[in-house]
């Protein structure tokens, strides 16, 4: 209950800030730290809870980014439908690699999913129909109502999505898919043995955290007015969706939506001051570091702090 | 769509050629993950990093090949202390090492890349030596040196590689440490100080690699993300840890890359190594060639 109640009042909130005077830039850099939100906490649904690294997000990101991309350019589909739609590929997307999840573990599921990465963008560079590598120019259609500006709207439309995503997150770990899954990551072998349905629970994960990828990328080229692959399909989303819930913690929900609204105001106040290159060297290090120094991230380290002040 | 078996043979040589060089590159991960198990997603980092190494060192009037060599033994140093690192505070520690681990070696990839972007730039680098630019002509069809060379380092690479492995001692204790670790152990050895030395070895090779990296054509720091695909898929291809299977391994990626390339054009060229990748990984994940 105290969770829905401060949920409704972050999204009230996130709503009211779009729509009053707030200068435009607030919500240009909000919006991609929202986006790493929603990305870091898929990236724990499968990652976290049930060991399965995955380096591949932006497959499943530029899909859904191409997705939208298509619907908008052969039907003018509006932004909910591209969003469902980038869902839907990322959802399926997410069932393929859930079956190879069969086979393959640890690093070779790692690998592949870098794999997976690469042929997608090579699979987009040579569709002529969306632009090939360079890309395509798009026209923002007309914002709706209440919005000041497209960006604003766009901010509000992921501050909804990140809340779905968490929400998402949260039943998933409170539920006996979220034991399942731990049960996987601790050992799929005794799992197995135990009963639990173990390709059940990876589809089911791979499945959901496709789907939020593929919803979070639909977005994104509207925001940008502009969908290329070698940025859609970068392997620094990856990085970034792996090292936001290292550094959070990947035990619990809030983790990830800690380390993302951590690295992602880092990275909008590095890039804004100093370069992107640095951008991607502060989410190195910083992964380096806290994996190496403090496993459990920044819930670990809470987590312990209230311990030693309570004993 | 063109279409000749002239054209189809010029295709194989290269890609014979090509095939032995991305054998080259690969072996250093062969030992590292195919006989140690570590998850060395930077090892295509390091060797990118060699090459820009060689670069620096060859500006000083030397040729890549020496520089490559020369630069071997810090790499072999660097490796050492890269392995210690990893056994201490990840593989001592046992479980969970593995998504950890993973992290690590990624990050440390992204650290290297970003890291060759600051000092060097996104600029092309590439070395001058006098075979890099002319070619063999064999009748009708051209060779260029510098895969040539590329060639002839990779085979010697391999057979000494290989001839280290199965008849020094040292070379012995590394393929028993990836047979049984525990046994070894029993046997009153140090697997640890054997899988340091062997993980040394294989930074030390990919500094050679990555000489010939920049000789066979122009380097940029990103070079490293397309090389995880081509390392890896010679590496699995191969069977974990075999030498010979390596060559072989990188022979078949060479071949259809080139064909692919031939064919269908450089775009879709990339995806030949992570396609292959993928197809092993899925039919079989223990390789061709097995150990």
């Amino acid at each position: 209950m105290k969770y829905w109640i401060s949920v409704a009042v972050l999204l009230i909130a996130a709503l009211g800030a779009a729509l009053s005077g707030i200068n435009e830039y607030v919500f240009y850099a909000g919006y991609i730290v929202l986006t790493f939100v929603v990305l870091a906490t898929a990236w724990n649904i499968l990652g976290g809870y049930a060991g399965y690294v995955n380096f591949g997000t932006g497959a499943f990101f530029g899909f859904g980014s191409y997705a939208a991309v298509v619907l908008f350019k052969a039907l003018g589909a509006p932004l909910i439908v591209q969003i469902i739609a980038g869902a839907a590929i990322g959802a399926a997307l997410g069932f393929g690699v859930g079956i190879m999840t069969l086979r393959l573990r640890g690093i070779f599921f790692a690998i592949a999913t870098v794999a997976i990465l690469f042929i997608a963008e090579t699979l987009m560079i040579n569709w002529r129909y969306v632009g090939g590598a360079t890309g395509l120019q798009l026209l923002r259609p007309e914002v709706i109502a209440p919005f000041g500006s497209y960006t604003r709207m766009l901010f509000a439309v992921m501050a909804l999505l990140a809340v779905i995503a968490v929400s998402v997150a949260r039943y998933v770990q409170t539920s006996w898919i979220g034991r399942g899954l731990r049960a996987i990551r601790d050992s799929e072998e005794a799992a197995e043995c135990s009963g639990v349905p173990t390709l059940r629970l990876k589809l089911i994960a791979c499945v959901v955290s496709g789907a939020l990828m593929g919803a979070a990328g639909a977005p994104m080229p509207m925001y940008l007015s502009f969908v290329e692959p070698a940025s859609s399909f970068s392997l620094n989303w990856g990085v970034s969706a792996l090292a936001m819930p290292m550094i959070g913690g990947t035990g619990h929900w809030i983790g990830p939506v800690v380390g993302a609204l951590l690295l992602g105001s880092i990275q909008q106040i590095v890039t804004v001051t100093i370069s992107n290159e640095i951008n991607v060297l502060v989410v190195g290090v910083l992964l380096v570091l806290f994996v190496v120094l403090a496993p459990d991230g920044v819930v670990g380290l809470f987590r312990k702090w209230l311990r030693r002040s309570s004993r | 769509m063109i279409f000749s078996f002239d054209l189809l043979f010029e295709a194989v040589l290269f890609g014979v050629l090509l095939g032995c060089f991305y054998a080259a590159v690969s072996i250093g991960l062969s030992v590292s993950f195919g006989l140690l198990d570590v998850p060395h997603v930077a090892h295509p980092a390091l060797m990118v990093f060699g090459s820009y190494c060689t670069f620096v060192v060859a500006g000083w009037g030397l040729d890549p090949i020496v520089a490559g060599v020369l630069l071997m033994p810090a790499f072999f140093v660097l490796g050492v202390l890269i392995y210690r690192f990893y056994y201490e505070t990840f593989e001592k520690r046992g479980t969970e090492a593995g998504v950890r681990g993973l992290a690590f070696f990624f990050g440390l990839a992204f650290i290297i890349e970003v890291g060759l972007i600051l000092v060097f730039g996104v600029d092309q680098r590439t070395v001058q030596a006098p075979y890099i630019g002319s070619s063999l002509a064999l009748g009708e069809y051209r060779l260029p040196y510098r895969m040539l060379v590329a060639f002839g380092v990779a085979l010697v690479l391999t057979f000494v590689l290989t001839l280290y492995l199965s008849k020094t001692f040292t070379g012995r204790a590394i393929k028993a440490v990836a047979q049984d670790e525990p046994a070894l152990r029993l046997m009153g050895a140090n697997p640890v100080r054997i899988k340091q030395w062997a993980f040394g070895i294989a930074t030390g090779v990919s500094a050679l690699a990555g000489a010939m990296l920049i000789i066979v054509g122009p380097v940029e720091p990103a070079l490293d993300r397309l090389y995880i695909g081509r390392t890896f898929c010679v590496v699995v291809l191969a069977g974990l840890g075999s030498m010979t299977g390596t060559l072989g391994a990188g022979l078949i990626l060479g071949v259809s890359e080139s064909i692919v390339l031939m064919m269908f054009g450089a775009s879709w060229a990339p995806a030949v190594a992570f396609g292959l990748l993928l197809i092993v990984l899925g039919i079989r994940p223990q390789g061709l060639f097995g150990r």
